[in-house]
C-alpha cells in the first residue's frame, strides 16, 4: 500500500468508529486523540481492525507509534508494503 | 431508615413497541393498538416480536450507541425523557445523591451471541474477540451507561429479577430513598431480548413461544387459543422523589408507591405458582394498609401461556374474588412481553387511569378461557369508570420470583 492508501485506511477505520469524526482540520503531525473524540477503547478498535483487515498483530509496546496520522503511516508502511 | 418517607413518581420515560412517549403509549393502550411485528433472527428464523422505534441519537451520539449496548441505548433515551417529563435538571439534586436502579431479566446474551457469530469468520480464533465484550456484558451495563451519559456519580446497579425486574427496580428505588442513601432515584426496567435467537429458541423448546399469522394478534392472555409468550423489546424509566421534595419544587405527581412485596415460589424453574403469587399481592396490600376492595385496578402479569395465565387467575380470584369494585386488565395483550421492562411499562400504561378513569382493555380475546374468567376483566374495549385511585401491578418471573406494586393517586 502507498502512504496515501495507508492514510486513507486509518481514516476509514476511524470513520467506522465515529462517523461524525471531522477530518477537515486534522493535523497529521498531532496526536489523533487530542483532535478527535477517541479514547483508549477506540484505539483498541483501530488495532483490532488492522488485525481483521490485514492480519497485523501490533504488539502493545508499539502502540505509541500509532499516536498521530503521520506516525501511523510511518509505522504501517513497511508492514503493509505487500498489501 | 424512615418507613414513613413517602415516595412518588414524578417523571416517566419509555420506549415500547407501539410508542416512544407516555402520551402516545397511554392513547394506544386505551385504544388497544398493538404494533407487534415480525422479526427474523439468525439460526432461528421468523417470529412475532415487539420492536421499539425511538429517536436513538436524540440524547447520545451514534458512536456511543455503537460502543454500548442496545439496553444502554434504550436506558439513556428513557432516562433523559423521564427527567424532561419530571421537569428536572440533572443538577437539581446533588449528582452523588442520585441512584440508578435498572431491572433486567438478563443481560449479555445478545452481545455474547453476536460476538460468537462475529468470530466464526475467523475460525473462532479468540484473537478477534472484541475488547468491548466485558464492558458490554457486565450486569450493571445499562445502568452504568445511564450514569456515564448524565454524569451521575451516585450508586448504579442492575437488578436481576427475571420478568419481575421492572417492579423490583422501583422497590429498590423506594427503599434507597427511605434509607436516605439517595435523594432521587432513577428506576426502571429494560429489555433487549429480541436481539437474542437463543431466548426465542429456548421459549420455543419449552413450547411457550406464541404465534399467530398476524403478529398483532399473537399475544392473547386469557383467550382459549393463547399459545405462548410474544417477546418484546422495551424500556421504561421513572424518576422517584420523596413526596416532600416533589412538593417543594412543585412537581407533577403521577402517583405514590404505597405498597410493595416480593417473594419466591421455591418450587419450579419455569412454572409459576398461584399461592405464592396470592401471598405476594396480600403482603403488598398489607404494607399499603389497604384491603382488596380498596384496589380499583389490577394489572395482571399474564403472558399468554396456557398454565401461567390460569395460575395468576387463581391467585387474583383468591385475593380479589370478593371485591366487586376491582377492575382487571392486561397490558401484554397490547405490547407483548417486555421482560425486564414489563412491570414498569405496564404500570406506565395504566398510570393515566388516575386522571381519566379509563381502564385500558385486554385485547385479542375471542373466546375467554373459563378458567381465566375473572370478575370485572376489561375485555377488548376500554371501560370508563367513576374513578381509579389505586393500581396493583403484578410482575412475575422464572425460577419462581413474584413482585407486586401498589400505587395510589396523590390527592394532596
Amino acid at each position: 500500500m502507498t502512504r496515501d492508501e495507508i492514510k486513507d485506511l486509518v481514516l476509514e477505520i476511524i470513520e467506522d468508529i465515529d462517523e461524525d469524526a471531522d477530518f477537515d482540520a486534522l493535523d497529521p503531525a498531532e496526536p489523533l486523540r487530542d483532535q478527535l473524540d477517541l479514547d483508549s477503547m477506540d484505539f483498541l478498535d483501530i488495532v483490532m481492525e488492522l488485525r481483521k483487515r490485514h492480519q497485523l498483530q501490533i504488539p502493545e509496546e508499539d502502540y505509541p507509534q500509532l499516536a498521530t496520522l503521520n506516525s501511523c503511516v510511518d509505522y504501517l508502511e513497511p508492514l503493509l508494503k505487500d498489501a | 431508615m424512615n418507613q414513613n418517607t413517602r415516595v412518588v413518581i414524578t417523571g416517566v420515560g419509555l420506549a415500547a413497541p407501539n410508542a416512544d412517549n407516555l402520551h402516545d403509549f397511554r392513547d394506544k393502550a386505551i385504544r388497544g393498538i398493538n404494533e407487534t411485528t415480525e422479526i427474523e433472527l439468525r439460526y432461528f428464523g421468523k417470529a412475532p416480536a415487539g420492536i421499539c422505534t425511538f429517536p436513538e441519537t436524540k440524547y447520545r451520539k451514534k458512536k456511543d450507541n455503537k460502543r454500548g449496548t442496545r439496553a444502554g441505548c434504550l436506558g439513556v433515551y428513557c432516562t433523559y425523557e423521564a427527567l424532561n417529563d419530571a421537569g428536572l435538571d440533572i443538577d437539581y439534586y446533588d449528582r452523588s445523591k442520585i441512584g440508578v436502579y435498572i431491572g433486567l431479566t438478563e443481560h449479555g446474551t445478545v452481545e455474547t451471541e453476536n460476538e460468537v457469530y462475529n468470530i466464526k469468520q475467523y475460525d473462532y480464533d479468540t484473537k478477534y474477540w472484541t475488547h468491548h465484550h466485558n464492558p458490554r456484558t457486565v450486569l450493571n451495563n445499562p445502568a452504568g451507561e445511564i450514569t456515564m451519559s448524565l454524569g451521575i456519580t451516585g450508586p448504579h446497579y442492575s437488578i436481576g429479577a427475571a420478568c419481575a425486574a421492572g417492579n423490583a427496580s422501583l422497590i429498590q428505588g423506594v427503599q434507597m430513598l427511605r434509607l436516605g442513601e439517595v435523594d432521587m432515584a432513577i428506576a426502571g426496567g429494560i429489555s433487549e431480548c429480541v436481539g437474542s435467537f437463543g431466548i426465542f429458541a429456548s421459549f420455543k423448546a419449552q413450547n411457550a413461544l406464541g404465534y399467530d399469522e398476524d403478529p398483532r394478534l399473537a399475544c392473547k392472555p386469557f383467550d382459549m387459543s393463547r399459545n405462548g409468550i410474544i417477546i418484546s423489546e422495551g424500556a421504561c424509566v421513572y424518576t422517584l422523589e420523596t413526596l416532600d421534595k416533589a412538593l417543594e419544587r412543585g412537581a407533577k405527581i403521577y402517583g405514590e408507591i404505597v405498597g410493595y412485596a416480593m417473594n419466591s415460589d421455591a418450587k419450579d424453574f419455569v412454572l409459576p405458582f398461584w399461592e405464592r403469587q396470592a401471598e405476594c399481592m396480600e403482603l403488598a396490600l398489607q404494607r399499603a394498609g389497604l384491603k382488596a376492595e380498596d384496589i380499583d385496578l389490577v394489572n395482571t402479569h399474564a403472558t399468554g401461556t396456557k398454565s401461567g395465565d390460569i395460575e395468576e387467575c387463581k391467585a387474583v380470584k383468591r385475593v380479589f374474588g370478593n371485591s366487586s369494585s376491582t377492575y382487571i386488565n392486561n397490558t401484554k395483550s397490547i405490547i407483548g412481553h417486555a421482560m425486564g421492562a414489563a412491570g414498569v411499562l405496564e404500570l406506565a400504561a395504566n398510570l393515566g387511569s388516575f386522571d381519566d378513569g379509563i381502564i385500558h382493555p385486554t385485547i385479542n380475546i375471542t373466546e375467554l378461557d373459563p378458567e381465566c374468567a375473572l370478575n370485572n376483566l376489561v375485555i377488548n374495549t376500554a371501560k370508563q369508570v367513576d374513578a381509579v385511585d389505586t393500581i396493583l401491578n403484578n410482575s412475575f418471573g422464572m425460577v419462581g420470583i413474584n413482585s407486586t406494586l401498589v400505587v395510589k393517586k396523590y390527592k394532596g
